[in-house]
Parts: structure tokens; C-alpha cells; sequence
């Protein structure tokens, strides 16, 4: 069942976003994109802190903001709950009376909003940390207040802007897992706002990917891990990603650099690889690659326990490799070698 | 601070010793032993009394001091009302607007305290609102004087907060009267009570505008003390000093404790 169903148009001078969203109940659905992308503005417009220009937000079969037809639902009128990115717990009251707040402006007694708001963390693992004013709670803690005072209300739709981006490395990785159980139990329809990808691929059912205001590929993570769209999603997902001709089991990608595919293969197509299938050699390879061209190393950044190398020449990819091969082949910036890719490696889709 | 070898700082300290002593710490000292001296002939005092000191927290004097403390929580009060008011609306004005009210609540600081007191005077001297001869013109006087201080305390920690907080408040529920008073302005409590106890110090030592409007039915301590010096009665006037000073202490300690407390 559709519970949000909204098409965002928002018009500034140089920006437009025009992006279609619909969200059914009990769905995670994450937004992703790059900075200046229209995130934050989208999930401001959701939230009814920013108007739309055109366009409509229809929660729950109710039409809460549509400018055709002059019909506009200010913020607190609006079943939605949002956990901003900073949190924004307010300093001068307690975590409990933070959660307690919307219970009670939603007309709660007093009792009652304070009952419900201990149950919430309690659920949340915060009995022990009710009293607290926010300045002494942990970030991970503020995290977890922020989504409780934000669920507390019962939203039909749950805003989620960067929900871990303001926390260490360490606390991210447990609170992580922690919002995917509790996002898991909400039963109203869920958009999480993320320019981080594990984010989106641990926490959402379907992602949604926007740049420059548009939504430029959709579908779920597996889909979109396997056949990125765009160069934003394949740096994303980690993969080369190439668009170009398809004529048999050849693709022709850039400056009619011929690159072999396993698939057949035929129109305008995207070929994709990734880093790991690059192999690096100082002379040109005799081996059973079909794809093999003269490159350049450009930079070579750590990436994990490999390294990775980006490479200019005919087609610019990124390599990665070992600390042993680098060494080896003496990998630094301006060093000539080859490139090799098995065609089996090279996964090819129409556009 | 800033210098790091040994020998500037002690050289810095020795600067800051000599420039505090004498313009800061000895006038009070004189000060207190004035108010506790029999008689004053040679360096120190030949004689202890605590004689003044009776004097200053009887009859008449306390009278003086209940009206200092009247005037200035009046006054306070008022400015600290009217500041908050002040800076949340400006904040909310229009650009163009909001620079000519920020001015405006400025202006005070900008114009000499006597010529705020004559202002007032030659303004309520006659009807319509003729206030000459009664209290509400020194306490019209302190709020015009205090109100610039207790607005810009305020306004400068509203520029602080971030409006987020507000927009938190509304996405839970809050409609804009319940934002201000459940979120907004006890975010600003810290900035209210240190505008508070500006305008009770500032209030408690006004002399400049008071001196042009006070009633003899109302008149504050800082005048009683002006008066006192100028008649001649110097070990009487340090002793009303040093009450003053001691109540405003005591006020202001009181203040900070009971904000303190709240925020916990």
C-alpha cells in the first residue's frame, strides 16, 4: 500500500529538483546523491519546511501540499516525523522530556507523554540515561533520543536527514545496525536522506538516486550495485563504468576504443568492471585477455588493504592492487604499463 | 595569555599589578575603611567605628535603598520583557526593517545618560502625561538606559541559537505560540538572566539621568551618596557605598545561582 505518494518540484534560480517519490507503508527508502544534489531540499519540502513550487505530497491518501490547487499543510499539521542531522535535541530539557514533547503537543496529558516518551528509551536501551540533558549524552546516545523523540509522535512518514553522519567511524558501525532494527519495526513509510552508500545499501529496501534534482536511477540495492546508471553510482558501487555503441561482443566505449564483452551485445549499451578485474603488467601481456591498452598511472590512494591505481589512456579506470604489485612494478604517477581485463569480467547492459 | 616566556609574564603581571591597585583596588579599600573610620587624619583611619554602617541601614538610608531596589527590578523587569520581545521580533523582520530596529534599540547606549534624563523631563513635564514629581519618571529613565544592554545580551545570543530548534519543535507538533514559549525563549533563558542582572547593576548605579528626575518622595541611594559627598559627609557616604555595592553582590550571586541551578 502507497502511503506516500508525491511529486517534488521545487523551484530556485539556478536549481530545479523534479523528483517523483512514492513509499509504501513499512518501506525504507533511501535518497542518495551527491552534495548540492537537492537531498536536503526534497526532504524539506516532505516535511513541509519549504514549499513546493509545483508538484504534489499526498500522505495517507491526503493531499498535504499542493500549490495547483493552493492547498498547503503547515509543518506541525503534518503526520511527520524528522530526525534532523545534527539532531538538534532540545539543550535546555531532558532526554525524556525531548521525547516527551511531541505526545504532548499532540495532546497528550502531561502523564501520559512522559509514560510513552520512557517506554521509547527504553526500547532504545536509555532508561538509565532519562534525566540527562542532551550536552551529557554520547553522540550515539543523541542519535538514538533524536529517533525515538521523532518516532514518539507515530508518523505515518519517518524523514531521516544523514542520520549517521555526525557520529565517529566506531559508533557509526553500532548505531548502524541498531536504526536498521528499529527502522525495520516502524510500520509507517520511511525516507532516509544519505550521501554515504553503505548507509543506503544496509538501511533501505529501495534506493533512490538523484543528481542535479533528477532522479537518475532507481531500483534496489542489487540492482543498482550491478548495473550502475551513471558515473555518480558506479564511483559508488566502486565499479569502471563505460557507455557506449555495442556491435556483437564488442562495446565501443570513449575515442572508439573497442572493449570486449562476454554478452552479445547490440545498441547503446553501459560496460562495467570492476577494479579488481584490472590487471597491471610492465610489458604488453600474452595472456588469455581479450582487452589489453597502454596506460598511465595517474594517482595511487590506499583502498583498504589494496591499493588503487587510476589510470589514463585510451579509457580512464581505476586498478586495484596489491602493495606486493606495486612495488614490484614500481607504481607512481607518469610510469607506463599495460592493462589487462578479461571479457568475462566486463558485464555489459542496455542503456 | 599570548606572551610565554617566564620573564614577560612576570613583567606582564607586574603592569597589570600596578594598573589594578591603585585605579581599581585602592579607591575600594578606601571605600571600606572610610565607612568603618572614627576619624581620618593621617594614612590610615585613628578610629574604627561601625557607627556609619548603623547609620546607612536606618531610617531614611534604607528607605533610599528599598527605592534603588524598587526602581531598578522595575526597570529590569521591564527591559529584560521588551528586550526578548525586542530581539525575537527583529530577528523575524525583514532585512531592510531589521537593521533600522537593531539601531534603534541601540540608541540609547550612543546618547549621554543626562541628556536621557532631561529629555524625559522637558517631555512629561506638562500634560497630557504629565509625570514630573513622581517615581515613574526615574523608573522610565532606568528602563530607557538598561533596555539597550538587556537587548543586545539577548539578541546577541539569539544570533547564536540555530533556528533548526524551531523547525524541530514544529515537525513534532508545536504550533508557533508553543515553539516560542516551550522552545525558543527558554533557550534564551541563560541570555535573560544575564541581561537580568545587567540591567539590576547598571539600574542600582545610575546616577547621570537620575540626578536631572528624581522626586524627593523617590529618591534611589546612588543619588543619596552623590548628595551625602556633596554636603561634606564622605564617612557616611562610604558607608552607604558599601551597602549598595554589598546588595548588588548579593543579587547578582543569587541570580547566577538560581540560573545555574535551572540548567542542570
Amino acid at each position: 500500500m502507497t502511503v506516500l505518494d508525491a511529486h517534488l518540484v521545487v523551484e530556485r534560480e539556478t536549481f530545479r529538483l523534479d523528483v517523483p517519490l512514492r513509499i509504501a507503508a513499512g518501506e525504507v527508502v533511501a535518497l542518495l546523491g551527491p552534495n548540492g544534489a537537492g537531498k536536503t531540499t526534497a526532504l524539506r519540502a516532505l516535511a513541509g519546511l519549504r514549499p513546493l513550487t509545483a508538484g504534489h505530497v499526498t500522505l495517507d491518501g491526503l493531499d498535504l501540499d499542493r500549490p495547483g490547487s493552493r492547498l498547503w499543510t503547515p509543518v506541525e499539521r503534518r503526520r511527520v516525523g524528522v530526525v534532523f542531522q545534527d539532531y538538534l535535541l532540545f539543550p535546555h530539557l531532558s532526554a525524556l522530556d525531548n521525547v516527551a514533547f511531541g505526545p504532548r503537543r499532540r495532546g497528550l496529558a502531561k502523564r501520559d507523554a512522559r509514560a510513552k516518551a520512557a517506554d521509547w528509551l527504553k526500547r532504545m536501551d536509555l532508561t538509565d540515561y532519562a534525566a540527562r540533558k542532551p550536552r551529557h549524552l554520547s553522540g550515539g546516545q543523541a542519535q538514538r533520543v533524536a529517533l525515538a523523540r521523532a518516532l514518539a509522535v507515530e508518523p505515518t512518514l519517518l524523514l531521516l536527514d544523514e542520520p549517521l553522519a555526525a557520529l565517529d567511524a566506531r559508533t557509526r558501525l553500532d548505531t548502524r545496525t541498531e536504526l536498521h532494527t528499529h527502522l525495520g519495526e516502524h510500520a509507517g513509510a520511511t525516507l532516509l536522506v544519505t550521501h554515504d552508500p553503505l548507509d543506503a545499501l544496509i538501511l533501505a529496501d529501495r534506493l533512490v538516486i538523484i543528481e542535479d534534482g533528477r532522479v537518475v536511477q532507481e531500483g534496489d540495492a542489487a540492482a543498482v550495485t550491478a548495473r550502475p546508471r551513471t558515473d555518480y553510482v558506479a564511483r559508488l558501487v566502486g565499479l569502471n563504468l563505460f557507455r557506449g555503441h555495442g556491435d556483437g561482443h564488442d562495446v565501443r566505449v570513449g575515442a572508439d576504443f573497442p572493449l570486449a564483452v562476454a554478452d552479445r551485445v547490440s545498441g547503446e549499451v553501459f560496460a562495467a568492471f570492476p577494479p579488481s578485474a584490472v590487471a597491471l603488467h610492465p610489458e604488453r601481456p600474452e595472456g588469455s585477455a581479450r582487452n589489453t591498452w597502454p596506460a598511465t598511472v595517474a594517482s595511487v590512494q590506499h583502498n583498504g588493504d589494496n591499493l588503487r591505481v587510476r589510470l589514463d589512456g585510451p579509457i580512464p579506470v581505476a586498478a586495484d592492487v596489491t602493495p606486493a604489485a606495486v612495488a614490484q612494478l614500481r607504481l607512481v604517477p607518469g610510469r607506463e604499463v599495460w592493462a589487462a581485463v578479461k571479457a568475462t569480467q566486463v558485464r555489459a547492459y542496455p542503456v | 595569555m599570548l606572551v610565554w616566556s617566564r620573564r614577560g609574564r612576570a613583567l606582564l603581571w607586574t603592569v597589570f599589578a600596578l594598573v589594578f591597585v591603585p585605579v581599581v583596588l585602592a579607591p575600594l579599600a578606601v571605600l571600606v575603611l572610610a565607612a568603618v573610620a572614627g576619624s581620618w587624619n593621617g594614612v590610615l583611619p585613628t578610629g574604627y567605628t561601625t557607627g556609619h554602617l548603623g547609620d546607612a541601614l536606618a531610617g531614611e538610608q534604607v528607605a533610599s535603598l528599598s527605592v534603588s531596589l524598587q526602581t531598578a527590578f522595575l526597570a529590569g523587569i521591564g527591559a529584560v520583557i521588551v528586550g526578548v520581545w525586542g530581539a525575537l521580533a527583529v530577528r523575524e523582520a525583514p532585512p531592510a526593517a531589521r537593521r533600522i530596529a537593531d539601531a534603534a534599540m541601540h540608541l540609547p547606549i550612543a546618547v549621554p545618560s543626562v541628556v536621557v534624563g532631561l529629555g524625559l523631563l522637558t517631555a512629561f513635564s506638562r500634560p497630557p502625561i504629565a509625570l514630573n514629581g513622581t517615581m515613574w519618571l526615574v523608573v522610565i529613565a532606568h528602563f530607557v538606559l538598561v533596555l539597550a544592554f538587556a537587548y543586545s545580551t539577548v539578541s546577541a545570543a539569539l544570533e547564536r541559537t540555530d533556528p533548526a530548534y524551531a523547525q524541530v519543535a514544529a515537525s513534532l507538533g508545536a504550533s508557533p505560540m508553543r515553539v516560542l514559549w516551550r522552545v525558543r525563549v527558554p533557550m534564551l533563558m541563560p541570555a535573560v538572566s544575564a541581561a537580568a542582572s545587567l540591567s539590576l547593576a547598571l539600574s542600582m548605579g545610575e546616577v547621570g539621568a537620575t540626578i536631572m528626575v528624581y522626586p524627593a518622595s523617590w529618591r534611589p541611594l546612588s543619588v543619596t551618596i552623590f548628595t551625602l559627598t556633596d554636603r561634606g559627609k564622605v564617612f557616611l557616604a562610604s558607608a552607604e557605598t558599601v551597602v549598595l555595592l554589598a546588595t548588588t553582590v548579593v543579587i547578582l550571586v543569587g541570580l547566577g545561582v538560581a540560573t545555574r541551578r535551572g540548567r542542570r
